[in-house]
């Protein structure tokens, strides 16, 4: 167990240098110069222009500006500033990581609670009414593209029900974030829940059930304990890599509910060619999947007790 | 039993679609004919604006993107101002004089402060334009003070090339309250340049850390500072103790910040943002109607045109007469209603309304729809080269529709071949303009940095001139521009370059298309709402109601 984490931690570093490594020149190849952005579209001094980006160390070679960041982030946790307004990226990332972080939070929980619940009545009533109301519901959630849900309920609830504001305030209150939580969360409810009635229905079927029912069980110990963790290996699984996701992906809901999080951040920063907000951010992504799919591994065990670790 | 199923399914399929489409029609009613009565008004009441995140630190000198700019001018106060017909004002100086537009005396009022009480002193502003100037402190907007003595002394053209001098010779104090700027040659209207942000005083407590400084600015404008969460709001409010004439009806300003101007219209609509600077695309077909009285609808001193890339080989020694065929191949009309929903009103020379010489149909009639003439013109000029043109754009600005439709109009109208460039975004956009890499035309555009019609001439015709990126270049333009620019007046100059403007017909340095108009709006809560001719709101003159 210690040693599979171990090994599993080390194999960390050439996947975190890979993948900052790509980011850095994949927003190198872009076309735009993000100190020339800041002059706009009126012309430029040339010197000032030549001045800054020395300053920014954007004149050196691109391998040698990402060894200078990432042995800044390595030994002094030094993320570099933003190019633009000269802001620490630590600073912008503690701005936006919160606000992310509770609206995948709220997402992750609606997702799990929903999905699951929807999937374990689902599965246990495999090819009854229930089962197809849910089946048409999740597949109605899974073809209706986010930003066309998002404007449903904006117009439903905001502007016709009147019960929600339409947009995230600057303080991003929780009440504000549940109609994006809900617009977020949706479609991987759709997947948790279609997994989970699945496995469930599958499972049903099995042998060890069939004794749990035949030992007369109560109904309650089957489904919670018998059938549950054999079932929630796929789920979880899913559910793993899917904060993650939940966190980067946020783009389209966060533009738009203007909420203020990484989603935002992320774009902006390719917008503007902000290599450094860009790497900034997306090396936290990659320690997020990580280590949700590490913790999702161990998870394994705790369900199914004969998955062992060497 | 089956039928039963599929009918319930069908009930509940229709009643989500209902919801989605009720949504279309229903919200406009609510608001509409409400606003624009007069009510009693707060003092005090505090409004907000929808802004983005300012790019840079908020250093006046270093602002020059509106987001930034417009609180830097709500903080900080210049010597003078314009009203809306373009007439100089003055406000931190009680006189901006010259004999000869080439050395010019500023005398201060005497009992302006700065917001931590020291006072607006010759000192606060020699001190803030060297700062600024100075290669070392890397302001984006340094070049604005090349035109005043000793400005190559501190900010070399050489960027490896250390600054000679820490100050600018022709900056010269000569008591507490009046100062000198003496000028490389002379410029009749440099006293409408000094109402640039660029030329704003600093306070002494600047210099200490002007990083800091850039967070949590310190000025002498009708507002204070007062906190600024970074990407949330910035929050400003009255300065009781300011001596200038614009002192503010309001107590304060929120300067709130969207992502999308379409959230923005519905927090507008729901009562969570006052004022407005923009309508997005997707609601300027309804805004009239959604906000009654309250939808503005107002031009501003801007311009679009096409610009032409003369250091291609197409380009390179074109006749003149095959750039005014193709501008009277738009049917410029048509675009401006239909394309754009009135929002640009077709232009008629180069230089935009609401500045100092601005004259009517200065382009005769080359800015007229007449396919004839155009094919006509066209051939006596030879031709295009080629016989097809592609039009350069930034595709994440909103240009792809009226680009099109540019192209179509000419494509019709003479039978030149015209394609889209697309450039995925600005950046990318610029990138290609700088390298000279545009392949024939590129949309380009020209707000008023200063309400002069030579802003619109010289600082994009010019040969050399940092606007004038299609490498424009006409010899004896030049020597008119530079006559324009020794005479011995405003008004001279100002008339000088009413007479380039017409002239600049038999050059075509560009295809003027249209004239920006700001579509905006504001809500129920506030009252008095105007906009100034670059366009942003005049903050001031807002009033809150009761």
């Amino acid at each position: 167990m210690g040693r599979y984490v171990a090994r599993r931690l080390l194999q960390m570093i050439p996947v975190f240098l890979g993948t900052t490594l790509l980011i850095f020149l994949m927003v190198y190849t872009l076309p735009g110069d993000p100190v020339r952005g800041l002059f706009g579209d009126k012309g430029v001094d040339p010197a000032t222009l030549a001045r800054l980006r020395h300053e920014k160390g954007l004149d050196l070679p691109i391998l040698q500006q990402y060894w200078n960041y990432m042995t800044g982030i390595v030994l002094h946790f030094d993320f570099g500033d933003q190019i633009a307004s000269g802001r620490p990226v630590t600073d912008v990332l503690g701005d936006a990581f919160p606000v992310t972080l509770r609206l995948a939070g709220m997402a992750f929980v609606i997702e799990i609670v929903v999905g699951i619940s929807l999937g374990t009545i689902a599965g246990l009533r495999a090819g009854r009414l229930t089962d197809n109301v849910v089946l048409v519901f999740t597949l109605l959630i899974i073809s209706i593209p986010v930003f066309v849900l998002g404007f449903i309920i904006k117009a439903v609830f905001a502007f016709q029900l009147d019960w929600i504001s339409p947009n995230v305030s600057g303080e991003a209150k929780w009440s504000e974030l549940l109609a994006p939580a809900i617009v977020l969360g949706s479609l991987s409810l759709a997947y948790v829940a279609r997994l989970t009635r699945t496995t469930m229905a599958e499972n049903l079927r099995s042998d060890y059930m069939r004794t749990a029912i035949a030992k007369g069980l109560p109904k309650r110990r089957i489904v919670g304990v018998h059938l549950m963790r054999n079932s929630l290996i796929p789920v979880i699984t899913f559910l793993g890599t899917d904060l993650g996701a939940l966190m980067g992906g946020a783009v389209v809901t966060e533009g738009l509910f203007n909420v203020k999080g990484i989603g935002g951040t992320i774009y902006e920063s390719i917008q503007k060619r902000e290599g450094t907000t860009l790497v900034g951010l997306v090396t936290i992504l990659v320690l997020v999947y990580l280590l949700m799919s590490l913790i999702v591994d161990l998870l394994y065990a705790v369900l199914d007790p004969r998955i062992r670790y060497a | 039993m089956r039928g039963a199923k599929s009918a319930k399914w069908v009930a509940g399929a229709a009643i989500i679609a209902l919801a989605a489409t009720a949504c279309g029609g229903g919200d406009d009613d609510a608001d509409k004919s409400k606003g624009g009565s007069k009510g009693a008004v707060n003092a005090d009441g505090i409004f907000s604006v929808e802004v983005g995140e300012p790019q840079n630190p908020l250093q006046p000198a270093n602002t020059m993107e509106s987001n930034g700019s417009i609180v830097t001018d709500s903080i900080f106060s210049q010597l003078v101002d314009y009203d809306p017909a373009g007439k100089l004002e003055m406000i931190n100086a009680e006189s901006v004089d010259t004999k000869d537009s080439k050395l010019w005396t500023v005398k201060l009022k005497k009992d302006w402060k700065f917001h931590d009480g020291t006072p607006v002193t010759a000192e606060s502003y020699i001190k803030a334009w060297n700062w600024a100037a100075n290669i070392k402190n890397n302001q984006t907007n340094a070049s604005w003070f090349g035109d005043i003595k000793g400005f190559s002394d501190v900010h070399p053209e050489d960027a490896k090339a250390k600054p000679k001098s820490d100050a600018m010779s022709g900056l010269k104090k000569v008591d507490d309250y009046t100062f000198t700027i003496e000028l490389n040659s002379p410029l009749p209207y440099f006293s409408y340049k000094l109402g640039y942000t660029v030329f704003s005083p600093l306070p002494e407590s600047f210099y200490a850390d002007p990083k800091a400084a850039g967070e949590k600015p310190v000025g002498n404008g009708a507002y204070k500072f007062v906190s600024w969460d970074h990407k949330k709001q910035i929050k400003v409010v009255r300065n009781d103790d300011y001596k200038g004439a614009d002192k503010a009806k309001n107590g304060g300003v929120i300067f709130k910040n969207y992502t999308t101007l379409e959230t923005a219209y519905e927090d507008l609509k729901s009562g969570n943002v006052d004022v407005l600077r923009q309508i997005g695309p997707k609601d300027l077909p309804v805004y009239r109607s959604d906000l009654g009285d309250r939808a503005v609808d107002k031009p501003y001193s801007s311009i679009q045109t096409i610009a032409v890339a003369f250091y291609t080989k197409q380009f390179k020694n074109i006749d003149p007469k095959v750039l005014q065929g193709l501008s009277m191949g738009i049917d410029r009309d048509t675009i401006t209603k239909t394309v754009l929903q009135g929002t640009r009103e077709p232009a008629t020379g180069w230089v935009a309304q609401g500045v100092l010489g601005y004259q009517k149909d200065a382009a005769g009639d080359v800015t007229k729809y007449d396919p004839a003439k155009a094919k006509k013109l066209i051939k006596e000029g030879g031709g295009v080269p080629g016989n097809k043109i592609s039009i350069q754009f930034n595709a994440d600005g909103g240009h792809k529709e009226w680009v099109e439709a540019v192209c179509n109009s000419i494509k019709q109208s003479t039978g030149v071949a015209c394609t889209t460039d697309s450039k995925a975004d600005f950046q990318a956009d610029t990138n290609a303009r700088d390298a000279k890499e545009v392949k024939s035309l590129y949309r380009s555009g020209w707000v008023l940095d200063y309400p002069v019609n030579a802003n619109f001439i010289s600082d994009l015709f010019r040969t050399g001139a940092a606007g004038n990126q299609g490498d424009f270049s006409n010899k004896g333009l030049d020597a008119e521009i530079k006559k324009a620019d020794s005479a011995a007046s405003l008004d001279a100059s100002v008339a000088a370059y009413q007479k380039i403007e017409k002239e600049l017909v038999n050059y075509m340095p560009s295809i003027p298309l249209w004239y920006y108009k700001v579509n905006a709006g504001y809500s129920e809560k506030v009252q008095n709402v105007d906009y100034a001719q670059d366009g942003d709101p005049i903050l001031t003159k807002i009033e809150v109601k009761k």
